[in-house]
């Protein structure tokens, strides 16, 4: 991703604080969401963006948070449901260009990739690199079987 | 007709208990096993412990075979998610979201999703109660798209004295009747409006409020 982005990020846990920090100090402009606002305690000193505290699923925290201008926004706390309304509202009322949102629940993201909205599911990602390991193993055991 | 209602508190009591009154076929969705335990003792409906956005949960409270579901949870972006699954999944014909917070009505509709919230109509009715005691809404037809109001014309209304051909009102505003010492009239264009007179109109809510404003004068 270039440098010069505007980002928006809704949820500042281990995830979000993550990523806020390396898009910051690749030279983008953020400003990060969470409704606690302790949890900006995990922000770095290359972080250099804004820090907003309120409830993303209120339209105006977003208007707030200059919505309408960013290029990009990631919804990444803890709920999937605040995560996939914030994202159909970046989408279809603010226009974001790149939105994307982390689902915990495999079956809640089928519905919502339907929908165009590009989400993230760790439960699936995990179990999928949960098989790989288990098939690289197998693999192994049948060559050493050899 | 099988309604499912998710959410919590009086509210869904309430409506669970009037819904089931109705002989609507009830099933109610809550997260908390206490308020379940409780609302199945009490009403006569079903009672699923689970939360609403879950697929497996909506499928146990009959979400296949449902007609409507109505999401009126404490959180709004659950109630959005909720009615989403639910017509998305399941192809529930009707789905309705309660707005807790009034910004979110027009939100939802956005995202295609019916939406009410309770802040608005709680308070537009005190608007109309406390405002207007001439003025008395008498029914609400055709699921209340329509609105009928007897108006009693004060006597500083603007349309006293005039032709109802001279009045403008907003589209969609037909005044049906004009009562006077009693006697029902059906107005046409050269008949005029008096003090003292009771208007019955007929209107569509948005431009209700234009309409009764053109009517009594007072700005509301």
């Amino acid at each position: 991703m270039t440098n010069d982005h505007y980002v928006v990020i809704v949820g500042c846990g281990r995830v979000g604080s993550i990523l806020a920090n390396k898009l910051s100090a690749a030279g983008n402009s953020l400003v990060v969401i969470d409704i606690d606002e302790s949890t900006f305690d995990d922000l770095s000193s290359e972080f250099s963006g804004f820090r907003l505290a309120g409830d993303a699923t209120q339209i105006a925290l977003l208007r707030e948070a200059k919505l309408q201008k960013a290029d990009t926004l990631i919804a990444t706390t803890h709920d999937d449901n605040v995560n996939l309304m914030v994202a159909q509202v970046a989408r279809n009322i603010f226009k974001t260009p790149l939105v994307m949102a982390r689902v915990y629940d495999p079956k809640r993201e089928q519905v919502y990739q339907r929908l165009g909205i590009r989400t993230i599911c760790p439960t699936a990602v995990a179990a999928s690199l949960f098989m790989e390991a288990l098939a690289g193993e197998t693999d192994r055991d049948k060559e050493s079987a050899l | 007709m099988r309604v499912i209602i998710v959410g919590g508190g009086k509210a869904l009591y309430f409506l669970g208990r009037n819904f089931a009154s109705k002989g609507y076929e009830v099933a109610i969705v809550n997260k908390d096993p206490e308020e379940c335990r409780r609302l199945s003792r009490e009403l006569t409906v079903e009672v699923i412990c689970g939360d609403g956005g879950d697929e497996h949960i909506l499928a146990q409270a009959g979400a296949r075979r449902a007609d409507a579901v109505l999401a009126i949870a404490p959180r709004d972006q659950d109630n959005l998610v909720i009615c989403q699954l639910a017509s998305l999944q399941f192809g529930v014909p009707r789905t309705v979201a309660l707005a807790n917070d009034p910004d979110n009505v027009e939100v939802f509709e956005q995202l295609g999703v019916s939406a009410f919230s309770t802040t608005n109509i709680v308070g537009s009715l005190i608007e109309q109660r406390a405002a207007l005691e001439e003025i008395t809404n008498l029914l609400p037809v055709g699921e209340g798209r329509v609105n009928v109001t007897e108006i009693l014309l004060p006597e500083d209304a603007p349309v006293a004295g005039k032709q109802l051909k001279d009045i403008v009102l907003p589209e969609n505003t037909l005044v049906a009747v004009v009562i006077r010492d009693g006697d029902p009239i059906v107005p046409r264009g050269d008949n005029d409006l008096r003090t003292g007179d009771t208007v019955v109109l007929i209107t569509l809510p948005e431009n209700h409020g234009a309409a009764l404003k053109i009517i009594t004068g007072e700005g509301r």
